[in-house]
């Protein structure tokens, strides 16, 4: 139980520390973490993830707010591709074969990080 | 405008996925169009409140939620918050993007070796 405890600690901080850090990414860091670690079922996890998350943004933000100018119209406009993204993914996505949209999606990010860290 | 809907549409998608909408939104309005790190940052954190909000709404309807878990990861959570959110707005911009660059890579070659 003690463990079991530490686990959730820390999976906790990690999660919380990147998410902020990096404005992203806390997801990615809890969803395999409780289904490794917590061993939380697929499905589970992902919803577990979303509740864990969204306080630990809310909390981000408005810590980001102090100091960072927020670009209202940007937000509203990727907001408004976001959630027709959303529904597209959702509805037609589960067609195409998941696997290869994952290393499309891997190879994309591969691009971008060099480009942003050279 | 077109541009934002656009890069919005694709992050909508790959949220879908459970990749995380923010590591294609944020690199892509920082190289796309200059915008300042910390700015695409805060632009992810507030773009994910409220559709992830309604997400947990339907979630929470499921019953698909291990609430057993979720109040000491969530407590920790804020203490890594903190820490890593003051981190960020000390760091300057130029030095966070590459961060952000490091951990990116990370992720994308663990996207590109998962088996699923």
């Amino acid at each position: 139980m003690k463990k079991y405890n530490l686990k959730k600690s820390l999976i906790g901080i990690v999660t919380g520390f990147a998410n902020g850090l990096f404005g992203a990414g806390g997801g990615t860091i809890v969803v395999p973490a409780i289904e490794k670690f917590l061993d939380v079922e697929t499905h589970n996890a992902h919803a577990s993830a979303i509740a864990i998350i969204l306080p630990l943004s809310i909390l981000s933000t408005f810590i980001y707010g102090r100091d960072v100018t927020i670009d209202w119209k940007m937000i509203i406009y990727v907001s408004i591709g976001g959630m027709v993204g959303g529904y597209v993914g959702a509805r037609f996505l589960k067609k195409i074969s998941s696997k290869w949209l994952h290393r499309i999606f891997g190879a994309f990010m591969i691009i971008a990080a060099v480009r942003m860290i050279i | 405008m077109i541009g934002f809907i656009i890069v919005g549409f694709f992050s909508g998608i790959i949220s879908g996925m459970g990749i995380g909408g923010g590591t294609i939104l944020i690199p892509a309005i920082t190289i796309l169009w200059g915008v300042d790190q910390k700015v695409a940052q805060i632009t992810n954190l507030i773009y994910f409140i409220p559709t992830a909000s309604i997400a947990l709404i339907l979630h929470i309807k499921n019953k698909s939620i291990e609430k057993n878990i979720l109040i000491r990861i969530i407590l920790f959570g804020f203490i890594g918050a903190i820490v890593g959110s003051f981190l960020a707005l000390k760091l300057d911009s130029a030095v966070l993007r590459k961060f952000f660059g490091g951990f990116l890579l990370v992720m994308g070659i663990i996207e590109c070796f998962k088996k699923e």
